[in-house]
């Protein structure tokens, strides 16, 4: 489906995420964190960045990587993103859901 | 004469003795495998041991029963893969050179990996049943546990078997209505997923049985600590949960073998190609199972359906062909809903578990991701086919490696 956000028109699916990240940009992240009532600080561009170069590399995502990205612990994590972090982080970031593989 | 070792000697490492011992041309091929434990464990038989429905005589058999004659079983433990050099370092520093290494070293526990979790309540109101030990011990509890609240907790993922927490749940529901208490007992159900299950369709199944036995759940939940002292779990969002009693499936973690060698990733699983099961960082080394960081199960299914397609690679491998074999990440698993009732879910990589007919198209008999007794006659018998056909890779009948769409409600 479409969404407006930020004054560009993007592709979401059902759950709000990005379908394309070639659609992202600075402000649509700005605008997704809003959304999320989270203030956006240099730290958290740190890690979206981060998030986004995992993705680029298809490297899997998850809390305990997150902890172990040097870019912040995990209690630090849920100090910038206190609901649902990672969700939250990758929406704002662009990518796609995690899917904590079964 | 060329060697092909196989480490570990679980469902997937057996199997794939088994496999390669008749596939193999044996004039050039010598096949060992390497395992230090004398017995062979049906984990799934795990979630049935703390309700007393198995006993232990019912799992446990002897490792060198399941390996062909002409394959050399080694018992030792194992020091280090050398992986540059193509050896294997025995614990008594013995060497073992190989051609051709397949990984099936699987998955374990790891509640040293949360803060509290191994206390001074491990095993006295802190259990797991993904160990024979705690199985055991948390049997030994229910026995005589008068009730109070039960939660039924999942650390992270990945884990092997991600259904036997719910099972567990059912089960217990199940166990507690049959001994006349389970007013006595409120059962909760934390997950760090944000539903019951994975994929929509079997989460909303899922959920609505969890709410039809009155068990309730806590999502999105990932935990930071066990309080011991006033017997609660914490998560970094600050959420507390009490437990008189907590049914805890730790952090799952590959061999630590692998961390010794330099070959895992930070929980230990080998990078492995996803569909041709070949390690990423050394083409002669194969990795099958638990110990793989595939996003499929980590489950004896799923180790069944890839020693299929990894036999056939390692073929092609053999012959300097291309590893045209193809894993799908097809699952099929059996969940238990207690009152001999259980749900059958079949999937893969890319299509979810939905409701249907299994194995025939319009026949069944077996009904997907819906309860029935022949599920669970299904599941119950499938220890039977455990012993006597999968570990000795006879192929069962109608259940092929790839996944079938064939009778499904997409």
């Amino acid at each position: 489906m479409e969404k407006l956000i930020a004054g560009k028109t993007v592709q979401v699916n059902e759950e709000g995420y990005l379908t394309n990240f070639n659609e992202w940009n600075k402000e649509i992240g700005e605008a997704l964190a809003l959304e999320a009532q989270v203030a956006l600080t240099p730290k958290h561009w740190e890690l979206i960045n981060y998030i986004q170069t995992e993705v680029k590399n298809e490297s899997p995502l998850s809390i305990r990587k997150i902890g172990k990205s040097g870019v912040v612990d995990i209690k630090d994590f849920y100090a910038l993103f206190p609901n649902a972090p990672l969700k939250t982080a990758t929406k704002i970031a662009g990518v796609p859901k995690p899917a904590s593989c079964i | 004469m060329k060697s092909l070792v196989i480490l570990g000697a679980g469902t997937a490492g057996t199997m794939m003795a088994n496999h390669l011992h008749k596939k193999l041309d044996r004039k050039e091929w010598q096949i060992s495998i390497i395992d230090e434990r004398k017995e062979h464990h049906y984990q799934p038989g795990y979630l049935f041991l703390p309700f007393d429905i198995y006993q232990p005589s019912n799992i446990i058999k002897n490792v060198k029963d399941f390996i062909p004659s002409n394959v050399e079983l080694i018992q030792q433990r194992i020091e280090k893969i050398d992986a540059k050099e193509n050896k294997i370092i025995l614990s008594e520093g013995e060497i073992i050179n190989y051609d051709l290494l397949i990984i099936a070293t699987g998955a374990k526990i790891a509640p040293e990996e949360i803060e509290g979790m191994a206390g001074s309540e491990w095993q006295k109101s802190v259990f797991d049943f993904y160990t024979f030990e705690g199985a055991l011990a948390l049997r030994n509890k229910l026995r005589n546990w008068e009730g109070g609240n039960l939660v039924v907790h999942i650390t992270e993922m990945p884990i092997k078997c991600p259904v036997a927490p719910l099972e567990f749940a059912f089960l217990a529901d199940a166990f507690f209505e049959h001994k006349n208490m389970r007013e006595k007992v409120n059962i909760t159900y934390v997950t760090p997923l944000s539903g019951a299950f994975t994929k929509p369709k079997s989460t909303a199944a899922l959920e609505h049985l969890l709410g039809e036995k009155n068990i309730s759940i806590e999502s999105d939940f990932a935990i930071a600590e066990v309080n011991n002292q006033e017997k609660t779990i914490v998560d970094y969002g600050g959420k507390v949960i009490p437990f008189d009693l907590l049914v805890t499936v730790p952090t799952n973690k590959g061999d630590e073998l692998m961390e010794r060698s330099g070959l895992g990733d930070e929980l230990n699983y080998v990078p492995t190609n996803k569909e041709t099961l070949q390690s990423l960082a050394f083409k002669n080394i194969f990795v099958i199972g638990d110990a793989t960081n595939v996003p499929a199960s980590k489950a004896g299914s799923v180790a069944h359906f890839e020693a299929e397609i990894l036999t056939e690679n390692i073929l092609h491998y053999i012959k300097e062909e291309p590893l045209s074999a193809s894993f799908d990440g097809h699952a099929n698993c059996f969940i238990e809903t207690g009152h001999n009732k259980a749900l059958l879910i079949d999937f893969n990589y890319t299509h979810e578990p939905v409701s249907g007919l299994f194995p025939f198209l319009g026949i069944g008999p077996l009904q997907l991701l819906k309860e029935s007794m022949l599920n669970h006659w299904g599941k119950l018998a499938f220890r039977w086919i455990y012993w006597n056909m999968l570990l000795k890779g006879i192929p069962i009948p109608f259940v092929g490696s790839h996944m079938k769409t064939a009778g499904k409600n997409f």
